[in-house]
C-alpha cells in the first residue's frame, strides 16, 4: 500500500521537476516505469506465493521437530498408510465425481437459460447463481444442519413419504456422496453461468445453417454447440478439477474428515496433521501431494486460455 | 433432463419460423425449460431457505422434534437479537469488515497498477510475468497454509487478524490483475498515446483514462477481492485461536459450537448475518459480479 504511493507519488513528478543524475533519468525511462508499478505484485509473488512453495518443499523434508533432514522419508512413510491410501481415493474419486456432476448439470442449466429470454432469464438466473454467492463455509453449516442426525429436515421428508430414515453423516458411502452433493450445489452454478456466456457468444447464422441442412437438435448440438464451446468447456472443468481437489470449507465442516477418516481429502488431511497434531513437515508432505496433479491441469488451462485469448483477437 | 436439452437446443433456430407447428414446439420448450428451471431453483435455494427458518426459531421449537421442520411456526427475532449484543460476535462483524476492507485497498492498489504496466507499458520479461500472474491464480490455498504457517509464526502474526491482511491478498490480486488486463487493453491504443504526445506522465494516463474508461472492470475486481477476503475459511481456521481475532466464518463455529452443544438457531442467525454483505452485494450489482466471473477464462 505504502509502496505504491511512494512510487506512483515519485513517477508522477519526474517529468515536472527539472532533475539530473542517473537515478533520476532511470525513473523517468518508460520500461522502469513499467517496472515499478508491477514491483508491489512481484513482491507479493514472490514472498507469499513462490518462496512458500519452495520453502513446502524443504518442510516437508524434515522430522517432526524440524531438527533434522530425512530426505523423502515423510513421504514413503504416507505412502504405507492406509489412512493416506484412502485419503489419495477419496480426493480423487470426490474431485472427479463432482466434477463431472457439476459440468452436466451446468451445462443442462445454461441450455434452459438460453431458452428463456430477456428478463425472465436475468430472474432465473439470479436465483440459480445464489448458492455461488453465499459464503462456502456458511452454506456448509446450514447442509450440516440439514443433515443433522437427530432433527434433520430432509429425513423428516422421508419420513414423511414413508421411508425410513438415513444416517447422512455417519455412514461411509452416504457422508461422502453427502459431501460430494454439497460441492455440486455450491459448484454447478458457476458452470452454469461460464456455458451460458459461451452460448450466447455461439453466432446464430451456425444454428440456422444447420437447420437449413436438416440437422435435428442432436445433430445440432453435436456438430454446432459442442465443438464451438469446447475450449471453454475444457478450461472450466480444468479450472474446477483444481479447485474442487484443493478443496477444505465443506469437508472440515460437513464431517471433519469423519467417520473413521473415510471422508478426508488432501486439504482436510495436511490441516489434521500439519496443524492440529503439530507435524509441520507432515502435513506439507500431505499437500505437496496435490501438486503433481494440479500442475497438470494448470498447464492446461493455461494452454486453453492462451488460445482462447488469441481467437478473441482474431 | 435429456430431453429438456435437446429440446432447449433446437428452440433458437426456430425462433423466428411462422409454421404454427413450430411455434407450439417452441412453446413447449419453452415451458418445459420454464418447469426444470423451477425445479431446480426450489432445490437450489433450499438451504438457504432452511437456514432463514432456522434462525427465526427458539431452542425450544428447534429442539421440539414435532410438527413440520421446514416453518417457522411462532417466528422471532430473538436470535438475530442476542447474537448482535454478544460482543464476540460484535468483534468477528468487525475483525472481518477491517480485513476485507485493508485486503479490497491493498488488492485494487497492486492490481491496478500491475495491470496497467502488463498490458500497456511492458519491460523486460512482463509477458512471462503475466503468464506467472495467471498461474499463482491457479495455486490453491491449501497447498501453501503449511509452510504459510511456519512464515505467519516467524513474523509474529501467528493468531492476529493482520497476518490474514498479509495473506489474502495472494487470493485476490492474481485474478483482479489478469482480469483487469483484459480490460485494460480493451482500451484503443489512440487514447492513451494522444495523451501521452501531449506530455501526460503513464500515471496520469493511467487515472485521467484508464481508471475511468475501465470503471466496470474495476467495479467487478473489486467485488471479486470483497468475496474471497470475506468468506476465506482455511486461513482463519489453521492461524487463528482466540475469539478477540477472529473473523465471522470461523468465529460463528468456534464461538456458537461448544464440545457437542450446537445452539443450531443462533448459528444460522450467524450464517444469515454474515452472508448478508455478499449476497446484497450481488443482488445490487449482479451484472458486475458475472462480468467478474466469466472474464477468468478470457483476456478480455
Amino acid at each position: 500500500m505504502a509502496d505504491d504511493a511512494t512510487i506512483a507519488g515519485r513517477v508522477r513528478r519526474t517529468p515536472g521537476v527539472a532533475t539530473r543524475g542517473s537515478l533520476r533519468r532511470w525513473f523517468g525511462r518508460k520500461s522502469s516505469v513499467g517496472f515499478l508499478m508491477c514491483l508491489p505484485l512481484i513482491v507479493l509473488i514472490a514472498a507469499l506465493v513462490v518462496y512458500p512453495a519452495l520453502y513446502a518443499i524443504y518442510l516437508s523434508m524434515l522430522n517432526k521437530k524440524m531438527t533434522q533432514f530425512v530426505g523423502l522419508s515423510n513421504y514413503a512413510f504416507l505412502l504405507k498408510r492406509s489412512t493416506f491410501q484412502l485419503v489419495v481415493f477419496q480426493s480423487c474419486f470426490f474431485a472427479v465425481t463432482a466434477v463431472i456432476l457439476k459440468a452436466t448439470l451446468g451445462f443442462i442449466l445454461a441450455h434452459l437459460l438460453h431458452n428463456i429470454s430477456g428478463r425472465n432469464q436475468r430472474i432465473m438466473r439470479g436465483m440459480l447463481l445464489t448458492p455461488w454467492v453465499i459464503p462456502l463455509a456458511l452454506s456448509t453449516l446450514g447442509w450440516q444442519w440439514l443433515f443433522d442426525s437427530s432433527y434433520s429436515a430432509l429425513n423428516w421428508i422421508l419420513t414423511a413419504f414413508g421411508f425410513a430414515a438415513v444416517p447422512w453423516l455417519g455412514e461411509r458411502w452416504i457422508a461422502r456422496l453427502c459431501v460430494i452433493a454439497v460441492n455440486v450445489w455450491y459448484g454447478t452454478p458457476f458452470f452454469m453461468i461460464m456455458y451460458l456466456a459461451a452460448l450466447k457468444s455461439v453466432p446464430e447464422q451456425l444454428y440456422e445453417a444447420a437447420s437449413i441442412d436438416g440437422a435435428n437438435a442432436m445433430q445440432k448440438l453435436f456438430s454446432v454447440t459442442l465443438p464451438m464451446m469446447r475450449n471453454i468447456i475444457s478450461i472450466t472443468v480444468l479450472f474446477s478439477l483444481i479447485v474442487t481437489f484443493a478443496d477444505f470449507d465443506i469437508v472440515r465442516i460437513l464431517t471433519a474428515g469423519g467417520p473413521q477418516d473415510m471422508t478426508h481429502i488432501f486439504a482436510t488431511y495436511a490441516f489434521d496433521v500439519g496443524i492440529l497434531s503439530g507435524d509441520i513437515p507432515l502435513g506439507a508432505s500431505v499437500s505437496l501431494f496435490m501438486l503433481p496433479i494440479l500442475s497438470i491441469c494448470a498447464y492446461f488451462v493455461l494452454r486453453g486460455v492462451t488460445r482462447r485469448g488469441r481467437e478473441i483477437a482474431a | 433432463m435429456s430431453e429438456a436439452t435437446s429440446a432447449s437446443v433446437g428452440a433458437p433456430a426456430d425462433r423466428h419460423e411462422p409454421g404454427s407447428s413450430l411455434t407450439s414446439q417452441r412453446r413447449w420448450a419453452l415451458w418445459g425449460s420454464y418447469a426444470a428451471l423451477a425445479i431446480f431453483a426450489v432445490m437450489f435455494l433450499t438451504p438457504p431457505f432452511y437456514m432463514v427458518m432456522t434462525s427465526l426459531k427458539t431452542s425450544a421449537e428447534i429442539s421440539a422434534e414435532r410438527g413440520n421442520p421446514w416453518l417457522a411456526h411462532h417466528p422471532t427475532l430473538q436470535n438475530f437479537s442476542e447474537l448482535m449484543a454478544n460482543s464476540n460476535f460484535q468483534h468477528f462483524f468487525l475483525n472481518s469488515v477491517i480485513v476485507t476492507l485493508c485486503v479490497v485497498i491493498i488488492s485494487m492498489a497492486i492490481s491496478i497498477f500491475a495491470a496497467f504496466s502488463l498490458a500497456r507499458i511492458g519491460f523486460l520479461g512482463s509477458q512471462i510475468l503475466a503468464t506467472g500472474v495467471f498461474l499463482t491464480y491457479l495455486v490453491p490455498g491449501s497447498l501453501l497454509f503449511i509452510p504459510l504457517f511456519q512464515i505467519v509464526r516467524a513474523l509474529g502474526l501467528i493468531n492476529s487478524v493482520w497476518c490474514l491482511v498479509l495473506i489474502y491478498p495472494t487470493l485476490a490480486v492474481p485474478f483482479c490483475t489478469w482480469i483487469m488486463i483484459g480490460y485494460f487493453s480493451s482500451i484503443p491504443q489512440e487514447l492513451d498515446e494522444a495523451a501521452l504526445i501531449d506530455g501526460a506522465s503513464y500515471p496520469q494516463v493511467l487515472f485521467r483514462i484508464f481508471i475511468p474508461v475501465a470503471m466496470p472492470g474495476i467495479i467487478a475486481a473489486t467485488i471479486f477481492a470483497f468475496t474471497v477476503s470475506w468468506g476465506q475459511f482455511l486461513y482463519p481456521m489453521a492461524y487463528l485461536y482466540t475469539t478477540d481475532q477472529m473473523v465471522l466464518t470461523v468465529g460463528i463455529i468456534t464461538e456458537l459450537i461448544r464440545g457437542d452443544v450446537f445452539q443450531w438457531g443462533k448459528i444460522m442467525a450467524g450464517c444469515v448475518l454474515a452472508a448478508a454483505p455478499p449476497v446484497i452485494v450481488y443482488a445490487f450489482l449482479m451484472d458486475y459480479y458475472i462480468a467478474g466471473l466469466t472474464a477468468g477464462a478470457t483476456k478480455g
